[in-house]
């Protein structure tokens, strides 16, 4: 330590806690955003996907809670320019700037909200059948098990594969449509549009009362001591 | 009164016409047949010079075209039962263990595994689809001479050689559980299959040798297609509880320099048939065979047969156009600097 000035400790000592205060800031402004929306045209995000992120299963407004930060910020860049078609999204993301985007990212990928209620659970034939497709997928089709990218039980895998456990029934059934209908095309390598288009309804259905039926919280983390 | 003899010479004429007919008719498929029969040929005259894995030889009828008439090399089509099947037995469960250690080579199978793979990341849909080395054509390919150590290997010695290079760990001893219960597992896949036979999809596709292989092309098509899952740095992917998700290509935690796939030759096949992930065969046979290129000049662990020499151990066992060991790769010899073969000997 001698051998630097004091000047200099003083200067790193500022510059960590800058780092450290705007991190904070960001999940600040994101919460801030999230709750009262920005004022300029960007709607308060809890008003469709819930007070702690959880979604409206009945409406089909995905839960963002645990979402990696990475993915929820490309989904925002991609509803603002167009590439995500979404009629409801594309003003409000548009209304977000990058650091707003980016502040409410962070917020939501920092959340852990109890799971909201499905309007009706699917039956445990359809569950078990929608387990096996994410596990093993159909070969005979040329179709990838959904976890073979989107992880064991589908917890997701970094910023590209999102987390498809505890979603809810309605959304994942509307963005396989999408996807298989060309409404929905921003997947990198158009990995979701080839797979999509391999899947018959039954399995959509299934495939979604499977992710749907999964717990929020995986049980491993759930178990796993506070601190 | 003519007319009968009429008659006759137009039957004739007709007879003979019908004849040219029907041989000119018989000619043409047969002509594009062996048209056929040559392309399909060539890649596997390249496998047969440039690939020191010699099991995976798909065997042609005889010399292309020597014979006008040649059929094309038919290789018998398998389905292999669904798990549905598995008997609900002593056998059964050894099966159904098998399984769980080709799904989870990590857990079932820890003590003989020193990288991050699992059996089910380069034989995909759990051994089960063709052209990605299925189990089923393996094991009805069994006993046989392999060139790789000069003698007949029994089924239970070929994955002894999956384990300590592909998996860069140990040999599990003979008749150990873990390697009765892939057998039984590969057994049960097979059920039906004819012995000895040359099964349609075995292996990997053998692609038509190309002009050259191109390390700076691999690289943007790794970046462009291969990155998204395995990392630009090959390492891979984990899920969110730790889980390997995406194989490391590469590195001290992939396939060692002993394995099949370190060859150019079976990544390229790979590719080219399974990546990626449900798009197969959508890259043109140019880019499999770069990005395997590209893949397979990195650096990984070290070939468990390493003599102390790499040269030496290049001229033993890695003497083909398709293998890098030993090669100069952006002035780095490889092999020179791998990690050591096997698990961390800290555990």
């Amino acid at each position: 330590m001698t051998r630097f000035t004091q000047p200099a400790v003083i200067a790193a000592a500022g510059g960590f806690w800058l780092m450290a205060m705007s991190s904070v800031a960001l999940a600040a402004d994101g919460r801030a955003l999230a709750v009262n929306g920005n004022g300029k045209g960007a709607l308060p995000c809890v008003a469709c996907h819930g007070a702690q992120g959880e979604g409206q299963p009945a409406a089909g407004f995905p839960r963002l809670d645990g979402l990696n930060a990475i993915y929820i910020r490309q989904q925002l860049d991609d509803f603002a320019d167009g590439k995500r078609n979404n009629d409801i999204m594309r003003p409000i993301a548009g209304a977000l700037s990058p650091d707003e985007r980016q502040a409410v990212a962070t917020f939501y990928a920092a959340q852990t909200a109890a799971k909201a209620d499905e309007p009706a659970m699917a039956d445990e034939a359809t569950i078990s059948r929608g387990a096996a497709l994410a596990a093993f997928g159909d070969w005979s089709k040329g179709l990838p098990g959904c976890n073979l990218c989107h992880g064991p039980d589908g917890e997701g895998v970094a910023g590209t594969f999102p987390k498809l456990a505890g979603q809810n029934t309605k959304y994942i059934t509307e963005q396989l449509k999408d996807w298989q209908q060309g409404k929905r095309a921003n997947d990198p390598l158009h990995l979701m549009t080839t797979v999509s288009a391999k899947l018959n309804d039954a399995e959509i259905t299934a495939a979604a009362a499977y992710y749907a039926s999964l717990p929020a919280v995986p049980a491993a983390s759930q178990q796993r001591p506070a601190r | 009164m003519n007319d009968p003899r009429y008659d006759r010479k137009t039957w004739a004429v007709g007879a003979i016409f019908l004849a040219l007919a029907g041989t000119i008719g018989y000619m043409l498929p047969r002509q594009a047949a062996s048209t056929n029969l040559l392309q399909s040929l060539s890649p596997q005259r390249a496998q047969a010079a440039g690939s020191p894995h010699a099991e995976q030889q798909p065997v042609g009828p005889g010399p292309a075209g020597s014979v006008a008439g040649a059929r094309p090399p038919t290789r018998p089509i398998f389905t292999p039962p669904p798990d549905s099947k598995i008997p609900d037995n002593e056998f059964g469960k050894m099966v159904r263990f098998g399984r769980a250690v080709f799904e989870d080579t990590q857990h079932n199978a820890k003590e003989f595994v020193g990288n991050a793979l699992r059996c089910a990341n380069c034989h995909i849909d759990g051994g089960r689809l063709a052209n990605s080395a299925p189990l089923w054509a393996a094991y009805v390919a069994f006993p046989a001479y392999r060139s790789k150590n000069g003698h007949v290997n029994t089924f239970q010695e070929r994955m002894q050689g999956c384990f300590l290079f592909s998996m860069n760990g140990k040999e599990p001893p003979l008749n150990d559980r873990v390697l009765v219960a892939l057998e039984s597992y590969s057994y049960f896949l097979a059920t039906g299959a004819p012995t000895g036979a040359n099964l349609s999809g075995r292996g990997y596709p053998k692609l038509p040798k190309p002009a050259q292989l191109d390390y700076a092309h691999g690289r943007q098509v790794y970046a462009q297609k291969c990155a998204l899952c395995h990392g630009l740095d090959g390492q891979g992917q984990s899920g969110a509880d730790g889980t390997v998700v995406f194989p490391p290509l590469w590195g001290a935690r992939s396939y060692n320099w002993g394995a099949g796939m370190s060859s150019i030759d079976s990544a390229a096949g790979f590719a080219k048939a399974n990546m990626p992930l449900g798009q197969g065969n959508s890259l043109t046979d140019e880019e499999a065979w770069d990005a395997a290129t590209y893949l397979d000049s990195q650096e990984r662990p070290q070939d468990p047969r390493f003599s102390g020499s790499v040269a030496e151990t290049r001229k033993a066992y890695h003497d083909s156009p398709f293998d890098m060991y030993g090669q100069a790769v952006d002035g780095i010899v490889l092999g020179q600097h791998s990690p050591p073969s096997g698990p961390p000997r800290s555990q």
